[in-house]
Protein backbone atom coordinates (compact mmCIF):
# COMPACT_ATOMS: atom_id res chain seq x y z
CA UNK A 1 0.00 0.00 0.00
CA UNK A 2 1.04 3.15 -0.63
CA UNK A 3 2.22 6.39 2.03
CA UNK A 4 -0.32 8.30 3.48
CA UNK A 5 0.25 12.35 2.53
CA UNK A 6 -2.37 13.56 3.85
CA UNK A 7 -4.05 12.82 7.27
CA UNK A 8 -7.04 14.33 9.07
CA UNK A 9 -8.06 13.39 12.82
CA UNK A 10 -10.93 15.36 14.37
CA UNK A 11 -10.83 17.57 11.65
CA UNK A 12 -13.04 20.24 11.96
CA UNK A 13 -14.14 24.06 10.10
CA UNK A 14 -16.19 26.67 12.44
CA UNK A 15 -16.71 29.74 10.06
CA UNK A 16 -18.23 33.34 11.91
CA UNK A 17 -18.93 30.66 14.59
CA UNK A 18 -20.94 28.48 12.75
CA UNK A 19 -19.71 25.02 12.54
CA UNK A 20 -19.69 23.75 9.38
CA UNK A 21 -17.49 20.80 9.36
CA UNK A 22 -16.53 18.78 12.58
CA UNK A 23 -14.98 15.23 13.50
CA UNK A 24 -13.43 14.19 10.41
CA UNK A 25 -11.30 11.33 10.11
CA UNK A 26 -9.97 10.61 6.72
CA UNK A 27 -6.86 10.10 5.41
CA UNK A 28 -5.29 10.63 1.42
CA UNK A 29 -2.38 8.00 0.35
CA UNK A 30 -0.35 8.71 -2.90
CA UNK A 31 -1.73 7.92 -5.66
CA UNK A 32 -5.52 7.75 -5.05
CA UNK A 33 -8.40 9.53 -6.36
CA UNK A 34 -10.41 10.71 -3.75
CA UNK A 35 -13.80 12.46 -4.75
CA UNK A 36 -15.53 14.55 -1.74
CA UNK A 37 -19.25 14.50 -2.58
CA UNK A 38 -22.44 15.78 -0.98
CA UNK A 39 -25.21 17.66 -1.61
CA UNK A 40 -24.52 21.73 -2.14
CA UNK A 41 -24.44 23.27 1.10
CA UNK A 42 -22.71 20.74 2.49
CA UNK A 43 -19.54 21.95 3.12
CA UNK A 44 -17.21 20.64 0.13
CA UNK A 45 -15.93 23.28 -0.90
CA UNK A 46 -15.28 24.37 2.84
CA UNK A 47 -13.41 21.32 3.46
CA UNK A 48 -10.90 21.83 0.39
CA UNK A 49 -10.41 25.30 0.85
CA UNK A 50 -9.34 24.16 4.97
CA UNK A 51 -7.19 21.45 3.78
CA UNK A 52 -5.45 23.86 1.60
CA UNK A 53 -4.70 26.41 4.55
CA UNK A 54 -7.23 29.10 2.90
CA UNK A 55 -9.64 28.66 5.17
CA UNK A 56 -8.70 27.59 9.16
CA UNK A 57 -9.31 24.66 10.71
CA UNK A 58 -9.67 22.91 14.41
CA UNK A 59 -8.43 19.14 14.83
CA UNK A 60 -5.13 17.74 13.27
CA UNK A 61 -4.24 17.88 9.97
CA UNK A 62 -1.03 16.36 8.82
CA UNK A 63 0.56 16.46 5.52
CA UNK A 64 3.15 13.50 5.92
CA UNK A 65 5.22 14.72 2.68
CA UNK A 66 5.82 18.44 1.26
CA UNK A 67 3.14 18.69 -0.81
CA UNK A 68 3.33 20.40 -4.43
CA UNK A 69 -0.38 21.07 -4.79
CA UNK A 70 -2.28 22.09 -7.38
CA UNK A 71 -5.85 23.78 -7.41
CA UNK A 72 -8.41 24.17 -10.14
CA UNK A 73 -10.84 25.81 -7.33
CA UNK A 74 -14.71 26.63 -8.53
CA UNK A 75 -14.69 30.28 -8.72
CA UNK A 76 -11.65 30.05 -11.31
CA UNK A 77 -14.08 29.87 -14.32
CA UNK A 78 -14.46 31.31 -17.90
CA UNK A 79 -16.64 34.25 -16.37
CA UNK A 80 -13.48 35.20 -14.49
CA UNK A 81 -11.73 36.35 -18.15
CA UNK A 82 -14.72 36.84 -19.98
CA UNK A 83 -14.18 40.25 -20.19
CA UNK A 84 -10.34 40.62 -20.06
CA UNK A 85 -8.17 40.30 -22.77
CA UNK A 86 -5.86 37.36 -21.44
CA UNK A 87 -4.78 34.95 -23.94
CA UNK A 88 -3.80 31.51 -23.07
CA UNK A 89 -0.46 32.91 -23.46
CA UNK A 90 -0.88 35.47 -20.52
CA UNK A 91 -2.62 32.53 -18.26
CA UNK A 92 0.90 30.40 -18.66
CA UNK A 93 3.21 33.81 -18.19
CA UNK A 94 1.65 34.00 -15.03
CA UNK A 95 3.61 30.88 -14.10
CA UNK A 96 6.81 32.11 -16.25
CA UNK A 97 6.96 29.10 -18.26
CA UNK A 98 9.10 28.40 -21.27
CA UNK A 99 7.56 28.29 -24.60
CA UNK A 100 8.30 24.42 -25.24
CA UNK A 101 6.93 23.44 -21.64
CA UNK A 102 3.73 25.58 -22.19
CA UNK A 103 2.98 23.38 -26.00
CA UNK A 104 3.80 20.33 -23.84
CA UNK A 105 1.09 20.76 -21.28
CA UNK A 106 -1.16 21.89 -23.60
CA UNK A 107 -0.63 18.76 -26.03
CA UNK A 108 -0.93 16.78 -23.06
CA UNK A 109 -4.89 18.01 -22.63
CA UNK A 110 -5.18 17.86 -26.17
CA UNK A 111 -5.09 21.38 -27.22
CA UNK A 112 -4.01 22.68 -30.69
CA UNK A 113 -0.54 25.29 -30.10
CA UNK A 114 -2.78 27.49 -32.67
CA UNK A 115 -4.79 28.10 -28.85
CA UNK A 116 -1.96 30.11 -27.45
CA UNK A 117 -3.04 33.42 -29.50
CA UNK A 118 -6.75 33.30 -28.45
CA UNK A 119 -8.38 34.67 -25.78
CA UNK A 120 -9.14 32.49 -22.52
CA UNK A 121 -12.42 34.32 -22.85
CA UNK A 122 -13.49 33.10 -26.09
CA UNK A 123 -12.74 29.51 -25.67
CA UNK A 124 -15.28 26.82 -25.80
CA UNK A 125 -16.22 25.88 -22.37
CA UNK A 126 -14.84 22.53 -22.95
CA UNK A 127 -11.17 24.34 -24.17
CA UNK A 128 -10.98 26.54 -21.35
CA UNK A 129 -11.66 23.44 -18.48
CA UNK A 130 -8.84 21.53 -20.62
CA UNK A 131 -6.71 24.79 -20.58
CA UNK A 132 -6.97 25.04 -16.72
CA UNK A 133 -6.11 21.62 -16.39
CA UNK A 134 -3.02 21.79 -18.21
CA UNK A 135 -2.43 25.32 -16.40
CA UNK A 136 -2.61 23.58 -13.15
CA UNK A 137 -0.79 20.45 -14.15
CA UNK A 138 2.33 23.18 -15.50
CA UNK A 139 3.34 23.18 -11.70
CA UNK A 140 3.81 19.89 -11.70
CA UNK A 141 2.16 19.07 -8.55
CA UNK A 142 2.21 15.79 -7.09
CA UNK A 143 -1.49 16.10 -5.53
CA UNK A 144 -4.39 18.33 -7.59
CA UNK A 145 -7.42 19.77 -5.61
CA UNK A 146 -10.26 20.35 -7.76
CA UNK A 147 -13.41 21.69 -7.29
CA UNK A 148 -16.01 21.01 -9.05
CA UNK A 149 -14.07 20.89 -12.26
CA UNK A 150 -17.13 20.49 -15.01
CA UNK A 151 -20.03 22.73 -13.74
CA UNK A 152 -19.29 24.83 -16.61
CA UNK A 153 -19.31 21.98 -19.57
CA UNK A 154 -22.07 20.57 -20.75
CA UNK A 155 -22.24 16.48 -19.80
CA UNK A 156 -20.09 15.24 -23.25
CA UNK A 157 -17.92 17.71 -21.74
CA UNK A 158 -17.66 16.85 -18.06
CA UNK A 159 -17.43 12.90 -19.31
CA UNK A 160 -13.84 14.28 -21.49
CA UNK A 161 -12.49 16.09 -18.78
CA UNK A 162 -12.76 13.56 -16.14
CA UNK A 163 -11.32 10.60 -19.13
CA UNK A 164 -8.88 12.83 -19.21
CA UNK A 165 -8.02 13.53 -15.31
CA UNK A 166 -7.97 9.88 -14.95
CA UNK A 167 -5.60 9.23 -17.61
CA UNK A 168 -3.09 11.90 -16.66
CA UNK A 169 -3.79 10.59 -12.88
CA UNK A 170 -2.90 6.42 -14.24
CA UNK A 171 0.48 7.98 -16.45
CA UNK A 172 1.20 10.23 -14.06
CA UNK A 173 0.77 8.76 -10.34
CA UNK A 174 -0.84 12.24 -9.31
CA UNK A 175 -3.15 12.29 -6.22
CA UNK A 176 -5.92 13.56 -7.07
CA UNK A 177 -8.31 15.30 -4.66
CA UNK A 178 -11.88 16.39 -6.19
CA UNK A 179 -15.22 17.59 -5.22
CA UNK A 180 -18.55 16.69 -6.78
CA UNK A 181 -22.30 15.89 -6.67
CA UNK A 182 -22.14 13.78 -9.68
CA UNK A 183 -23.00 10.17 -8.23
CA UNK A 184 -21.48 8.81 -11.64
CA UNK A 185 -18.33 10.34 -11.32
CA UNK A 186 -17.62 8.88 -7.68
CA UNK A 187 -18.23 5.53 -9.19
CA UNK A 188 -16.88 5.95 -12.83
CA UNK A 189 -13.04 7.28 -11.37
CA UNK A 190 -12.39 7.31 -7.49
CA UNK A 191 -10.84 4.61 -5.68
CA UNK A 192 -11.99 6.59 -2.69
CA UNK A 193 -14.95 8.43 -1.68
CA UNK A 194 -15.40 10.73 0.92
CA UNK A 195 -19.47 11.96 1.57
CA UNK A 196 -20.75 14.61 3.68
CA UNK A 197 -23.92 16.11 4.50
CA UNK A 198 -25.79 18.83 6.17
CA UNK A 199 -26.67 16.42 8.66
CA UNK A 200 -23.97 15.34 10.05
CA UNK A 201 -23.88 11.88 8.08
CA UNK A 202 -20.96 10.89 6.52
CA UNK A 203 -19.21 7.99 5.01
CA UNK A 204 -15.91 7.47 4.02
CA UNK A 205 -14.07 4.52 2.07
CA UNK A 206 -14.17 2.35 -1.07
CA UNK A 207 -17.27 3.43 -3.72
CA UNK A 208 -18.59 0.39 -4.05
CA UNK A 209 -18.52 -0.42 -0.11
CA UNK A 210 -19.51 2.35 1.76
CA UNK A 211 -22.66 3.79 -0.78
CA UNK A 212 -25.20 1.79 0.18
CA UNK A 213 -28.66 2.83 -1.05
CA UNK A 214 -28.91 3.67 3.01
CA UNK A 215 -26.12 6.03 3.32
CA UNK A 216 -27.10 7.86 0.47
CA UNK A 217 -30.50 8.44 1.54
CA UNK A 218 -28.96 9.76 4.96
CA UNK A 219 -26.71 12.00 2.95
CA UNK A 220 -29.28 12.88 0.51
CA UNK A 221 -32.27 12.86 2.32
CA UNK A 222 -34.26 11.47 0.05
CA UNK A 223 -34.30 8.25 -1.93
CA UNK A 224 -31.71 7.88 -4.93
CA UNK A 225 -31.76 4.95 -7.15
CA UNK A 226 -28.57 3.62 -8.22
CA UNK A 227 -28.66 0.69 -10.05
CA UNK A 228 -25.18 -1.69 -9.98
CA UNK A 229 -25.03 -3.98 -12.68
CA UNK A 230 -23.91 -6.85 -11.32
CA UNK A 231 -23.88 -10.17 -13.51
CA UNK A 232 -23.64 -8.29 -16.46
CA UNK A 233 -21.28 -9.55 -19.12
CA UNK B 1 7.29 76.44 -25.58
CA UNK B 2 7.61 78.18 -22.20
CA UNK B 3 8.87 76.14 -19.09
CA UNK B 4 5.68 76.38 -17.29
CA UNK B 5 3.84 74.69 -20.35
CA UNK B 6 7.19 72.02 -20.24
CA UNK B 7 6.59 71.64 -16.52
CA UNK B 8 2.51 70.94 -17.30
CA UNK B 9 3.40 68.75 -20.12
CA UNK B 10 5.88 66.68 -18.10
CA UNK B 11 3.89 66.57 -14.88
CA UNK B 12 0.38 65.47 -16.85
CA UNK B 13 2.39 62.96 -19.23
CA UNK B 14 3.87 61.06 -16.33
CA UNK B 15 0.76 61.43 -14.01
CA UNK B 16 -2.15 60.71 -16.52
CA UNK B 17 -0.08 57.50 -18.06
CA UNK B 18 0.67 55.87 -14.96
CA UNK B 19 -2.42 56.16 -13.51
CA UNK B 20 -3.77 54.62 -16.94
CA UNK B 21 -1.01 51.82 -16.96
CA UNK B 22 -2.83 51.46 -12.88
CA UNK B 23 -5.79 51.88 -14.36
CA UNK B 24 -5.94 48.19 -16.44
CA UNK B 25 -5.60 46.82 -13.13
CA UNK B 26 -8.32 48.09 -11.39
CA UNK B 27 -10.75 47.40 -14.58
CA UNK B 28 -10.22 44.02 -14.12
CA UNK B 29 -10.80 43.99 -10.42
CA UNK B 30 -14.09 46.25 -11.00
CA UNK B 31 -12.67 48.58 -8.94
CA UNK B 32 -11.93 51.50 -11.32
CA UNK B 33 -14.92 53.17 -9.68
CA UNK B 34 -12.96 53.34 -6.13
CA UNK B 35 -10.43 56.39 -7.50
CA UNK B 36 -13.49 58.51 -7.84
CA UNK B 37 -14.61 58.63 -4.33
CA UNK B 38 -10.84 58.53 -3.04
CA UNK B 39 -10.52 61.80 -5.27
CA UNK B 40 -13.48 63.48 -3.81
CA UNK B 41 -12.17 62.58 -0.31
CA UNK B 42 -8.75 64.31 -1.22
CA UNK B 43 -10.51 67.24 -1.49
CA UNK B 44 -10.58 68.00 2.40
CA UNK B 45 -7.00 68.03 2.24
CA UNK B 46 -6.53 69.70 -1.14
CA UNK B 47 -8.98 72.60 0.52
CA UNK B 48 -6.20 72.85 3.35
CA UNK B 49 -3.60 73.02 0.57
CA UNK B 50 -5.12 75.99 -0.92
CA UNK B 51 -6.08 77.46 2.19
CA UNK B 52 -1.95 77.21 3.55
CA UNK B 53 -0.59 77.44 -0.14
CA UNK B 54 0.99 74.04 -0.33
CA UNK B 55 1.02 71.51 -3.14
CA UNK B 56 -2.31 70.05 -3.78
CA UNK B 57 -1.18 66.61 -4.13
CA UNK B 58 0.74 66.93 -0.60
CA UNK B 59 -2.69 67.93 0.70
CA UNK B 60 -4.25 65.11 -0.84
CA UNK B 61 -2.56 61.84 -0.25
CA UNK B 62 -2.86 61.47 3.66
CA UNK B 63 -6.54 62.51 2.96
CA UNK B 64 -6.65 59.07 0.47
CA UNK B 65 -4.72 57.19 2.40
CA UNK B 66 -7.54 57.35 4.92
CA UNK B 67 -10.14 56.68 2.32
CA UNK B 68 -8.61 53.51 1.63
CA UNK B 69 -8.41 52.52 5.48
CA UNK B 70 -12.10 53.45 5.94
CA UNK B 71 -13.05 51.81 3.33
CA UNK B 72 -11.35 48.90 3.71
CA UNK B 73 -11.83 48.60 7.45
CA UNK B 74 -15.42 49.35 6.91
CA UNK B 75 -15.80 46.52 4.57
CA UNK B 76 -14.29 44.05 6.77
CA UNK B 77 -16.41 45.08 9.62
CA UNK B 78 -19.83 45.56 7.90
CA UNK B 79 -19.32 43.58 4.66
CA UNK B 80 -21.22 46.32 3.17
CA UNK B 81 -20.92 46.14 -0.83
CA UNK B 82 -17.75 47.79 -1.87
CA UNK B 83 -20.14 50.52 -3.91
CA UNK B 84 -22.34 52.05 -0.65
CA UNK B 85 -19.05 52.32 1.46
CA UNK B 86 -17.21 54.50 -1.57
CA UNK B 87 -20.28 56.63 -2.01
CA UNK B 88 -20.73 56.82 2.34
CA UNK B 89 -16.99 58.25 2.37
CA UNK B 90 -17.11 60.31 -1.23
CA UNK B 91 -20.03 62.23 -0.22
CA UNK B 92 -18.59 63.00 3.45
CA UNK B 93 -15.48 64.15 1.53
CA UNK B 94 -17.07 66.22 -0.54
CA UNK B 95 -18.93 67.62 2.26
CA UNK B 96 -16.12 68.40 5.05
CA UNK B 97 -14.36 70.20 1.86
CA UNK B 98 -17.45 72.58 1.44
CA UNK B 99 -17.53 73.44 5.14
CA UNK B 100 -14.04 75.40 4.88
CA UNK B 101 -12.93 75.37 1.09
CA UNK B 102 -12.96 79.08 0.46
CA UNK B 103 -15.40 79.17 -2.61
CA UNK B 104 -13.42 81.64 -4.47
CA UNK B 105 -10.42 78.73 -4.94
CA UNK B 106 -12.63 75.98 -5.24
CA UNK B 107 -11.94 75.68 -9.05
CA UNK B 108 -8.30 74.32 -8.41
CA UNK B 109 -9.57 71.47 -5.89
CA UNK B 110 -12.59 70.73 -7.85
CA UNK B 111 -10.75 70.33 -11.79
CA UNK B 112 -7.25 70.60 -11.04
CA UNK B 113 -4.58 72.81 -11.49
CA UNK B 114 -1.55 71.59 -13.86
CA UNK B 115 -1.04 74.83 -15.77
CA UNK B 116 0.42 76.17 -12.34
CA UNK B 117 2.88 72.99 -11.25
CA UNK B 118 5.86 74.21 -9.76
CA UNK B 119 9.26 72.55 -10.46
CA UNK B 120 9.55 70.74 -7.44
CA UNK B 121 6.31 69.18 -7.76
CA UNK B 122 7.13 68.24 -11.32
CA UNK B 123 10.44 66.85 -10.30
CA UNK B 124 8.38 64.75 -7.26
CA UNK B 125 5.42 64.13 -9.75
CA UNK B 126 7.87 62.50 -12.11
CA UNK B 127 9.74 60.33 -9.11
CA UNK B 128 6.84 59.23 -7.48
CA UNK B 129 5.11 57.74 -11.25
CA UNK B 130 7.97 56.32 -11.56
CA UNK B 131 8.05 54.77 -8.23
CA UNK B 132 4.53 53.14 -9.18
CA UNK B 133 5.14 52.52 -12.71
CA UNK B 134 8.20 50.05 -11.99
CA UNK B 135 6.22 48.16 -8.55
CA UNK B 136 3.28 48.28 -10.96
CA UNK B 137 5.36 46.60 -13.98
CA UNK B 138 7.10 44.15 -11.61
CA UNK B 139 4.15 43.00 -9.63
CA UNK B 140 1.44 43.08 -12.70
CA UNK B 141 1.51 39.87 -13.18
CA UNK B 142 0.99 38.29 -9.88
CA UNK B 143 -1.68 41.41 -9.64
CA UNK B 144 -3.87 39.76 -12.77
CA UNK B 145 -3.44 36.81 -11.19
CA UNK B 146 -5.02 37.68 -7.59
CA UNK B 147 -7.47 39.09 -10.01
CA UNK B 148 -8.68 36.31 -11.89
CA UNK B 149 -8.77 34.24 -8.39
CA UNK B 150 -6.91 35.40 -5.52
CA UNK B 151 -7.07 31.96 -3.86
CA UNK B 152 -5.38 30.34 -7.02
CA UNK B 153 -2.95 33.09 -6.72
CA UNK B 154 -1.99 32.26 -3.10
CA UNK B 155 -1.91 28.44 -3.64
CA UNK B 156 0.76 29.62 -6.56
CA UNK B 157 2.69 31.03 -3.47
CA UNK B 158 1.80 34.52 -4.17
CA UNK B 159 2.33 36.81 -1.00
CA UNK B 160 -1.58 38.31 -1.31
CA UNK B 161 -0.89 40.68 1.52
CA UNK B 162 2.29 42.21 0.20
CA UNK B 163 1.08 42.66 -3.88
CA UNK B 164 -2.51 44.13 -2.11
CA UNK B 165 0.00 46.45 -0.19
CA UNK B 166 1.90 47.68 -3.75
CA UNK B 167 -1.34 47.73 -5.25
CA UNK B 168 -3.08 50.39 -2.72
CA UNK B 169 -0.22 52.08 -2.04
CA UNK B 170 0.00 52.82 -5.82
CA UNK B 171 -3.57 54.08 -5.64
CA UNK B 172 -2.97 56.29 -3.23
CA UNK B 173 -0.10 58.06 -4.71
CA UNK B 174 -1.70 58.22 -8.44
CA UNK B 175 -5.35 59.23 -6.97
CA UNK B 176 -3.24 62.22 -5.18
CA UNK B 177 -1.59 62.95 -7.95
CA UNK B 178 -3.97 62.72 -9.90
CA UNK B 179 -5.97 65.64 -7.85
CA UNK B 180 -3.21 68.22 -8.99
CA UNK B 181 -3.57 67.04 -13.38
CA UNK B 182 -8.01 66.94 -13.17
CA UNK B 183 -9.08 67.55 -9.51
CA UNK B 184 -10.84 65.90 -6.79
CA UNK B 185 -14.13 65.68 -8.91
CA UNK B 186 -12.91 63.00 -11.72
CA UNK B 187 -9.73 61.26 -10.79
CA UNK B 188 -12.01 57.83 -11.54
CA UNK B 189 -11.56 59.11 -15.44
CA UNK B 190 -8.30 59.45 -15.28
CA UNK B 191 -7.65 55.53 -14.37
CA UNK B 192 -10.93 54.42 -15.98
CA UNK B 193 -10.74 56.12 -19.63
CA UNK B 194 -7.82 54.83 -21.77
CA UNK B 195 -8.10 51.77 -19.80
CA UNK B 196 -11.23 51.26 -21.06
CA UNK B 197 -10.44 52.37 -24.71
CA UNK B 198 -7.71 50.22 -24.38
CA UNK B 199 -9.79 47.17 -23.67
CA UNK B 200 -11.76 47.73 -26.48
CA UNK B 201 -8.42 47.29 -29.09
CA UNK B 202 -6.47 44.93 -26.83
CA UNK B 203 -6.37 40.86 -27.67
CA UNK B 204 -3.41 40.04 -24.80
CA UNK B 205 -2.19 41.62 -21.19
CA UNK B 206 0.82 43.36 -22.69
CA UNK B 207 -1.43 45.03 -25.71
CA UNK B 208 -4.17 46.06 -22.60
CA UNK B 209 -1.64 47.63 -20.19
CA UNK B 210 0.56 49.78 -22.94
CA UNK B 211 -2.35 50.86 -25.38
CA UNK B 212 -3.92 52.38 -21.74
CA UNK B 213 -0.24 54.02 -20.81
CA UNK B 214 -0.17 55.10 -24.67
CA UNK B 215 -3.87 56.54 -24.08
CA UNK B 216 -3.37 58.60 -20.62
CA UNK B 217 -0.15 59.77 -22.36
CA UNK B 218 -2.04 61.39 -25.59
CA UNK B 219 -5.05 62.55 -23.72
CA UNK B 220 -2.23 64.93 -21.05
CA UNK B 221 -0.18 65.82 -23.86
CA UNK B 222 -3.61 67.25 -26.26
CA UNK B 223 -5.43 68.09 -23.06
CA UNK B 224 -2.66 70.47 -21.81
CA UNK B 225 -1.64 71.91 -24.90
CA UNK B 226 -5.55 72.75 -25.96
CA UNK B 227 -6.16 74.47 -22.69
CA UNK B 228 -2.99 76.65 -23.62
CA UNK B 229 -3.96 77.46 -26.64
CA UNK B 230 -7.79 77.85 -25.83
CA UNK B 231 -7.55 79.22 -22.02
CA UNK B 232 -9.90 76.53 -20.72
CA UNK B 233 -8.83 74.65 -17.97
CA UNK B 234 -6.51 71.88 -18.28
CA UNK B 235 -8.37 68.76 -16.20
CA UNK B 236 -11.67 68.78 -18.27
CA UNK B 237 -9.57 69.21 -21.47
CA UNK B 238 -7.54 66.08 -20.37
CA UNK B 239 -10.24 63.95 -19.24
CA UNK B 240 -12.72 64.69 -22.31
CA UNK B 241 -9.81 63.98 -24.80
CA UNK B 242 -9.65 60.40 -23.15
CA UNK B 243 -13.87 60.29 -23.69
CA UNK B 244 -13.31 60.66 -27.17
CA UNK B 245 -10.08 57.94 -27.39
CA UNK B 246 -12.86 56.05 -25.90
CA UNK B 247 -15.67 56.49 -28.61
CA UNK B 248 -13.30 55.59 -31.35
CA UNK B 249 -12.49 52.31 -29.64
CA UNK B 250 -15.77 51.37 -29.22
CA UNK B 251 -16.23 49.62 -32.54
CA UNK B 252 -13.60 47.31 -32.29
CA UNK B 253 -14.90 45.70 -28.84
CA UNK B 254 -14.82 42.79 -29.27
CA UNK B 255 -17.44 41.90 -26.96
Amino acid sequence: MSDILLEAKNFGVTLDRTPILKDLDFSVREGEFLTIMGPNGSGKTVLVKSLLGLLPHDGDLKWHKKPRVGYLPQGLNQTSVRDMPVTVHDFFSFKKLKQDEIRKYLSLVGLERSVLNKRAGLLSGGEFQRMLVAWVLASQPNIVFLDEPTTAVDISGGETIYSLLRDIWEKQQLTIVNVTHDLNIVYAHSTHVLCLSRFGHRCYGVPKDVLTPEVLRDIYKTDIKFYTHEGES
Amino acid sequence: MTNQLLLSLISGIFIAGSAAYLGTLMLSKRMAVVAGPLGHLALPGAALALIYGFSLYIGAFPFVILGILLIWGIEIRTRLPMEALTAIVFATGVAIAFLFLPIDKAEAALIGDISKVNAYETVSAVILCSVVLIAINRSYSNLMLMNINEDVAKIEGISVKKYNLIYLASIAIIVALGVDLVGGLMTAALVAIPAAASRNFSKTLVQFGLLSGIFGVISAVIGIISAKLTGLPAGPLVILTSTVIFLISIPASKN
